[in-house]
């Protein structure tokens, strides 16, 4: 994992009363053994945003599906590409973003998946994005052009908002 | 993820420890695998243990239950389901997909 601001200490800052908007941006290998690392990033900022456990675990589940959708379709298996996750982080919550530079893959076409058929005929390929657009608030897709040559990248970006305590 | 079988006289039982993921979930497939392509179709996975599930985990289970269940030879039962796990798969609609213990000596009763 490469970390964009490692001297960025998002809980310090936030104890310290200090602006409370924050990004923080890391890259990983697009291979499955780096779900590890980059659940743990997200739920290292999600903690610090003051999210509860249960949200904490919603949103590693929802960046675990994410990056295994990107490898697999985008990247269509693992492979030394790299895949950039950032999350900012607010008062109204936790935005984050999964970048990549492989085939143009836009999960919110994939179908969703029938959760009421039989085991013999169901489908279960859409279920990571299922699981994703029921545990974050807001899930988009878009494409930008790359830093770097011709042609574009993926973004995913998945929101999950604070509940509010008022 | 660390898992270990045991074999019983009745059933076989799987426990898997830790975290299930795209990374992990082909070595709980392998688990499996093993034990069915032994004839053996009665198996108690152990989920006490689990600390995270995804997507690729439960396409395990299901397609394990799928084998174990052809022609009536058997089954896979869960069992000591943590909270997480069991949100998992109730937000994937397979709670009805599976029988549910509170523990291996009710799971083993089953058989």
């Amino acid at each position: 994992m490469t970390e964009k601001n490692p001297n960025t200490n998002l809980t310090r800052e936030l104890a310290n009363g200090a602006p409370k908007k924050s990004t923080q941006s890391a890259t990983f290998p697009a291979q499955f053994k780096s779900l590890d690392e980059v659940r743990e990033f997200t739920a290292r900022q999600a903690e610090a945003c003051g999210f509860e456990p249960d949200e904490i675990y919603a949103v590693k589940m929802a960046v675990d599906e994410g990056f295994t959708n990107i490898v697999e379709h985008a990247y269509g298996g693992e492979c030394q590409e790299e895949i950039e996750c950032s999350c900012q982080t607010n008062d109204e919550g936790l935005t984050i973003t999964l970048i990549d530079c492989g085939q143009p893959f836009n999960p919110l076409e994939v179908p969703e998946p029938d959760l009421e058929s039989d085991l013999d005929d169901r489908m279960i390929g859409g279920l990571g994005l299922f699981f994703i657009r029921q545990l974050m608030d807001e899930v988009s897709f878009n494409f930008v052009p790359k830093s770097e040559g011709e042609g574009e990248c993926n973004v995913l970006t998945m929101k999950k908002r604070k509940k509010r305590t008022d | 993820m660390e898992i270990t079988t045991t074999q019983y006289k009745s059933c076989d039982l799987v426990k898997a420890s830790g975290r299930v993921d795209s990374n992990t979930a082909p070595d709980m497939d392998k688990a499996f695998e093993e034990i069915i392509n032994a004839g053996r179709h009665k198996i108690i996975l152990n989920m006490s243990d689990v600390e995270f599930i995804s997507s690729a985990g439960l396409r395990v289970l299901i397609s394990t239950q799928k084998e174990c269940k052809k022609l009536n030879r058997g089954e896979l039962v869960l069992s000591a389901v943590p909270e997480r796990v069991y949100t998992a798969l109730d937000l994937a609609g397979f709670v009805p997909l599976f029988k549910i213990t509170d523990n291996d000596t009710d799971a083993v009763g089953l058989f």
